[in-house]
């Protein structure tokens, strides 16, 4: 079955766990003693309604404050498809959670308070949703019930937020408004007669004709190599397989490849899936593939189509969002890692940071500090065969971790 | 002859690789586990997600041998049918298995068994767990646990950092962006890798009903001497659980969703006998798995607190 994966942003209070809640409840996903838990505690704290929050805020700390810290990942499923939600942090002190959420997942939704309308949050979540490029967003405008479901309220704030996707960068993605209420379930997952000036899907409806398979735009193939395996067994005496993940595109038997970033040559031998032997690998593949000759490949190496050659580069600019509370300063050192690729770079320099509201003011500035988003050069220790984030998402990102803390400080997008 | 040759050829020509998303991304994680680290373990119970574990692990490295070896921590309160399981399934494989036992652990006066009606020594594994990590010095232990099991679960990271002391930072976990996936960690530490992370309870059962695993005969309808408490069936085979005088004895036919310790397991009434009504069953439930694991209602956060203990 399809797997969705889906994530969701917007401002403390916006809804986000009440939104997945109301999801779960209405599609039956809630199973009975994890309701009777939601509704124990939501008497015990004084409410007369049922509070969805609960069944996502999983840490104590969380509930506690009503808030959510980390990312939780919720599971439900329909007859169509399976689904993933990453349930977002909304406080701008915990972005990097919300990146996480939205790195993986193929659609997202950014909940807007109908009262509030678009605010600055809401500048930054549609931002890194543009910079992630995450190819469905979904705004939900959430609250109708408190602003007696009005059809002009939406409408404003639908012409506010289309001036944001005017000056976005990202002209291909799909952008859909629906009027909801998350407390209430207008328009989740069943449509609300509250709403007969709408005539669009329910949330739930749109979601279940999303394409769940497109995860990587460009077909071109990509195969880092994670690990050699050599059984050295009598009966795979001489087998030299290389595993890994076929990132876009198709690998078949016969194909010329190139090993990077060596630029040696071959052909393709064998692919396997455990014990069978495939004449083509899809992308999203995890295989093994043999080659015809005795070439030299180990972790890190990347083998693609030698017709579809990626950039081998020492120096990268990229844009990165920061995520560690030590300050990211140029002359520094960090390991850059993609995929199965791990190397010593130095940050050379920092253009300045990029102003999320979409104002184009870029800020100049020497250093990147949490949660801030800036344009960056790195100096590679050794060359790194990449596309841009444009064109692959696995091999045009990668992550700076701090040597010193073993800490992901970073998440970058390489430019084109 | 020739014709046939050809349309064989095309046949063979058809035969593409199609992605089951999940698999695959368990498969990438177990690869990068061993490419990362110095000495990983496969914490295996006998109970169906680190069965899956297990093939999984079977087909990343295929045809090479699983490169790690299978952890046990025993609570000396196993199904015994789990058992036996699990050493004909180690002997087939080929693998090494380590067994460490909870009841050394009390001998040693590290841990207090639990007195009352609500004993159980699941609590106690922690102990067992975090002293055998570091007699071998493992730096990754590879779980079954699935984010769809707990709210404290769905929580958990792929690679999961424990500190020297194995505790679990909730508020502070690394940042994980798409595919890459940070293994460094300082000496002392481990990570704590969760390769079906994403799976669901059904997937798993689809997954073995799929690959035709074997599994614990415990899974699946057969009369067992039972008694309930609070709602729920407990065994009454062993003499694990302090009973109640009142806490009749009965004969019912049951089978178990979870394979936990038996004083802490729940069963439920259920005629499945085969996988596929198994799955069936699964689909119709309206209780979660976890329902019938005792030990997690004993609070709100009981899996949190665990969790921040060391408890995998």
């Amino acid at each position: 079955m399809e797997v969705l994966k889906i994530a969701t942003a917007g401002s403390v209070d916006d809804g986000k766990s009440t939104l997945i809640g109301r999801i779960l409840y209405d599609t039956k996903s809630l199973t009975t003693d994890k309701l009777e838990a939601i509704e124990t505690r939501s008497k015990a704290n004084g409410f007369d309604y049922l509070d969805f929050s609960l069944a996502t805020d999983g840490l104590v700390a969380e509930r506690e404050q009503g808030i959510t810290i980390d990312v939780a990942h919720i599971y439900f499923s329909t007859k169509r498809k399976s689904y993933i939600i990453a349930d977002t942090p909304g406080h701008i002190e915990y972005t990097r959670n919300m990146v996480t959420g939205a790195s993986t997942s193929q659609a997202s939704i950014i909940l807007v308070d109908a009262r509030k309308g678009v605010i600055e949050q809401t500048y930054r979540h549609f931002f890194i949703n543009n910079l992630l490029r995450v190819k469905d967003v979904i705004v939900a405008i959430n609250k109708m019930d408190l602003v007696d479901f009005s059809e002009k309220k939406f409408n404003a704030i639908k012409v506010d937020f289309e001036k944001l996707i005017a000056k976005s960068e990202y002209k291909e993605q799909h952008v859909t408004f629906i009027p909801v209420s998350a407390l209430q379930g207008d328009n989740v997952v069943d449509a609300s007669e509250n709403t007969p000036w709408y005539k669009g899907q329910t949330l739930l409806e749109h979601l279940e004709e999303l394409d769940a398979q497109d995860l990587y735009e460009k077909s071109e193939a990509r195969f880092p190599v994670q690990t050699v395996i050599r059984p050295k067994q009598a009966e795979f005496h001489d087998f030299r397989g290389y595993a890994g993940k076929l990132y876009g595109g198709d690998l078949s038997v016969g194909d010329e490849v190139t090993v990077l970033p060596s630029l040696t040559t071959s052909k393709v031998k064998e692919i396997f899936f455990f014990d069978q032997k495939f004449e083509t690998a899809g992308r999203g593949s995890s295989c093994t593939i043999t080659l015809e000759d005795d070439v030299n490949v180990s972790r890190g190496d990347m083998i693609v189509k030698s017709s579809e050659k990626p950039r081998v580069e020492k120096q990268l600019t990229a844009k990165i969002c920061w995520m560690d509370s030590k300050n990211l300063i140029p002359g520094t050192n960090y390991l850059v890692q993609s995929g199965s690729s791990r190397v010593l770079a130095k940050i050379k320099s920092i253009s300045g940071i990029i102003a999320t509201d979409f104002s184009g003011e870029d800020k100049e500035a020497n250093t990147l500090s949490l949660n801030e988003i800036g344009e960056v050069q790195i100096q590679l220790s050794k060359p790194l065969a990449v596309d841009s984030y444009k064109e692959n998402k696995a091999s045009g990102s990668f992550i700076l971790i701090d040597p010193q803390t073993n800490n992901t400080a970073g998440v970058g997008f390489i430019a084109p | 002859m020739e014709v046939l040759e050809r349309n064989k050829k095309q046949i063979v020509k058809a035969r593409k690789l199609t992605v089951n998303p999940l698999e695959s991304e368990a498969i990438y994680i177990f690869r990068e586990v061993v490419a990362q680290f110095e000495k990983p373990v496969l914490l295996f119970s006998g109970g169906k997600d680190s069965i899956t574990l297990v093939r999984l692990a079977q087909k990343a490295f295929y045809p090479g041998k699983i490169p790690f070896p299978l952890l046990h921590i025993d609570t000396g309160h196993n199904f015994p049918e789990t058992i036996e399981f699990r050493d004909r399934l180690v002997k087939e494989l080929g693998v090494e298995l380590i067994v460490r036992n909870v009841q050394d652990s009390i001998d040693q006066g590290k841990v207090m068994e639990e007195t009352g009606r609500y004993a159980s020594r699941n609590s106690l594994q922690t102990t067992t767990l975090l002293d055998a990590l570091e007699e071998f010095k493992f730096d990754a232990a590879i779980g079954g646990a699935r984010r769809d099991e707990e709210k404290a679960r769905a929580k958990e990271r792929i690679f999961s950092v424990r500190d020297d002391f194995g505790q679990w930072d909730e508020k502070n976990q690394r940042p994980e962006l798409f595919d890459h996936l940070n293994g460094k960690i300082d000496l002392g530490q481990n990570v704590r890798v969760f390769p079906i992370s994403n799976w669901t309870e059904l997937d798993v059962w689809s997954y073995i009903e799929k690959e035709n695993i074997e599994i614990p005969s415990i899974y699946f309808a057969h009369k067992r001497k039972t008694f309930v408490r609070d709602g729920m069936i407990w065994s009454a085979e062993d003499n694990v659980v302090f009973r109640d005088k009142d806490e009749l004895v009965e004969e019912r036919l049951v089978r178990f969703r979870t394979v936990g310790d038996m004083s802490c397991t729940a069963a439920v009434l259920s005629d499945a006998i085969t996988i596929d009504k198994v799955v069936a069953e699964i689909r119709e439930s309206t209780i979660s798995e976890r329902g019938a694991r005792i030990d997690d209602k004993r609070s709100e956060a009981a899996m949190e607190k665990r969790k921040q203990q060391g408890y995998f």
